[in-house]
């Protein structure tokens, strides 16, 4: 036997390549079947190469290391009461939006993977998804393990899976990974493997999280970063997928443009939430939307597009949609959650004085022209014991299922609205991106589980909101829901501050 | 040309890659922000194992950048002696 050591270039084709076989007795479409449907042809799988050329042992090597460091911190963060010094508990709102939003779709992820690894006919791609799918389960795993923590402190954290499955504002990122598993296999990589975690992990992982970093939550950046590593494998496995195909066959050009169209825009309008997460819920802010949104999308897949121009491959139409509503998102996302704070399972609250300047100075040609007057009315109602709910239940598009908030960006006043007829149904869409989608696959999309459509059908507990958000959702009403002020979670933040609610100090005042 | 980029973990361990990636790559551009380092430079960044080695003063391979790494855009290309980062563009 030889002990010289091999090289990583033969270690990666021994331990991928080589545990390939021969199918001697089986038809090959009957092993996968699901690999020709979606019109994608594939000529020779062996030319698929993982850049990394991660093999299983230096994998459980690397990720037991950085579960070692990250359990350390989960210690450390819990025995010395990391809860109390993150910046003000409003912080702690964008954390459960977390738990109930997005920890649910690295568990999707984790299924999708392992679905799409079992049906690619090549072993280097089989390796790469059976990886990814078990990253995804740690993610899932690391998050819900650090952010128990937060639950013991904290309302809002208690029913974070059965809400995701319910809950209006979830079905936004539910029906996002529901879409991509119900897809071949080949549209879910592109999917997940270039639409999530290309586009939308880096701006939820890394500005996101350097700025949970900046408001002294160690355990969230510590999660969050220690996924994103994992995330940096997943976008060269995305990005290799696309290449792949480009050039195995040039007949699955159109059909990979067509997936990156509806892919990026469905993957932008997920990112509808870590746009406010970013500006409004961040008390110590970092960067705002917009300039993250530069850095991570315009920048990252401007660099990307021109560099799959050679296979004929183009910018989206839609992506110029996106970067017009760069400096209306974030605001228009508060304000539709701040009219349903009372529907959440997480606080809102008006922006401070302070906080509505740092927005006009980053926001200068949107916010104090569209925005800030309308905060400002709300933060008076407020004051005069009139906090503004919206009664009524939102109009949903038909394929993100965010409410129909968002404005014409030619006229940023006037709500953009688009339709279709299908089957002598009429269906509403946000934009042109969400109606397109819809127009090419109107079979799939008219099945959405839209849950305002669903509460007007008595399918969700009962005819009063109290049996909706409180049965059905399994919210603790007047705790979990409603604005920061006035909340049990700010009460007892000024408890452990010994700080007195501004309310105490006025009336001591007078 | 567009930019090539790698952001790491604001650590111990990341100091001294980010020492050899500047003294490998003259013209990056080294970003601090919370928690995290971002460098980026355009069209091509290299990270050598030889020199990250010499700047810890210890063996080093390059799957251990994974540990310390948050994420990178690029097309990647890595053997046991480098891993480089390129946009053809």
């Amino acid at each position: 036997m030889s002990s010289k050591k091999l090289n990583l270039k033969d270690k990666y084709h021994l331990l991928t390549r080589d545990l390939e076989w021969e199918f001697s007795y089986r038809d090959r479409k009957e092993i996968f079947q699901q690999e020709e449907f979606e019109g994608i042809k594939i000529t020779d799988w062996s030319k698929w190469d993982d850049p990394f050329r991660l093999t299983m042992d230096s994998y459980w090597k690397y990720q037991a290391e950085k579960e070692k460091k990250l359990y350390a911190i989960f210690d450390a963060f819990a025995q010395n009461n990391g809860q109390q010094n993150v910046t003000d508990a409003r912080y702690v709102n964008a954390i459960k939006l977390f738990l109930t939003g997005v920890s649910p779709l690295e568990y999707a992820a984790f299924s999708g993977f392992a679905h799409v690894g079992r049906q690619f006919g090549g072993v280097g791609a089989r390796v790469a998804c059976q990886m990814q799918s078990l990253d995804e389960l740690r993610h899932v795993q690391t998050q819900i393990h650090a952010m128990s923590h937060y639950n013991k402190h904290f309302d809002g954290f208690q029913d974070f899976a059965h809400m995701h499955d319910r809950v209006w504002y979830l079905s936004v990122p539910k029906s996002f990974f529901d879409d991509a598993r119900s897809a071949g296999p080949f549209e879910f990589m592109v999917a997940i493997g270039f639409s999530f975690e290309y586009v939308l992990t880096n701006l939820l992982f890394v500005p996101f999280m350097s700025g949970a970093a900046f408001n002294g939550d160690m355990a969230t950046v510590t999660f969050g970063f220690s996924a994103q590593s994992d995330e940096a494998r997943h976008m060269t496995l995305g990005l290799e997928i696309i290449k792949f195909m480009l050039e195995q066959h040039p007949d699955n050009v159109p059909i990979v443009q067509r997936w990156i169209n509806k892919w990026l825009w469905r993957g932008y309008r997920v990112l509808t939430l870590v746009a406010m997460m970013m500006d409004y819920m961040l008390p110590n802010k970092v960067m705002s939307w917009q300039e993250s949104f530069e850095v991570y999308f315009e920048e990252a897949a401007g660099s990307l597009f021109k560099d799959l121009a050679r296979y004929g491959i183009e910018m989206p139409d839609y992506a110029a949609d996106a970067i017009a509503e760069k400096e209306h998102l974030s605001h228009q996302a508060w304000s539709i959650f701040y009219n349903y704070g009372h529907a959440a399972a997480f606080h809102t609250w008006m922006p401070t004085e302070k906080e509505m300047d740092w927005l006009s100075e980053k926001y200068p040609n949107s916010f104090d022209k569209y925005y800030r007057p309308r905060f400002e009315k709300w933060r008076e109602m407020e004051e005069a014991g009139e906090r503004f709910y919206n009664p009524t239940l939102p109009m949903l598009c038909q394929t993100c299922q965010i409410p129909m908030g968002f404005t014409d960006m030619e006229n940023p006043t006037i709500t953009s609205y688009r339709q279709s007829v299908f089957d002598g149904e009429r269906y509403n869409f946000c934009s042109n991106g969400c109606k397109d989608i819809f127009d090419y696959e109107p079979e799939k999309y008219v099945q959405a589980w839209l849950p305002v459509h669903q509460i007007y059908q008595g399918n969700c507990g009962g005819a009063d909101m109290e049996d909706v958000l409180g049965d059905y959702y399994k919210m603790n009403l007047g705790s979990d829901n409603l604005d920061f002020h006035g909340s049990p979670d700010e009460a007892r933040w000024n408890s452990w501050h010994n700080l007195e609610p501004a309310e105490d100090k006025l009336k001591k005042a007078s | 040309m567009s930019k090539v980029y790698i952001a790491l973990q604001d650590n111990e361990e990341s100091r001294y890659i980010v020492e050899a990636i500047e003294e490998d790559n003259p013209d990056v551009t080294v970003i601090y922000q919370p928690a995290m380092i971002r460098i980026e430079k355009e069209g091509y960044l290299v990270i050598k194992r030889e020199t990250v080695e010499e700047k810890m003063g210890r063996d080093w391979e390059i799957p251990a950048l994974h540990v310390n790494l948050i994420t990178l855009g690029g097309n990647v290309d890595e053997d046991d002696d480098q891993i480089s980062l390129t946009w053809n563009n």
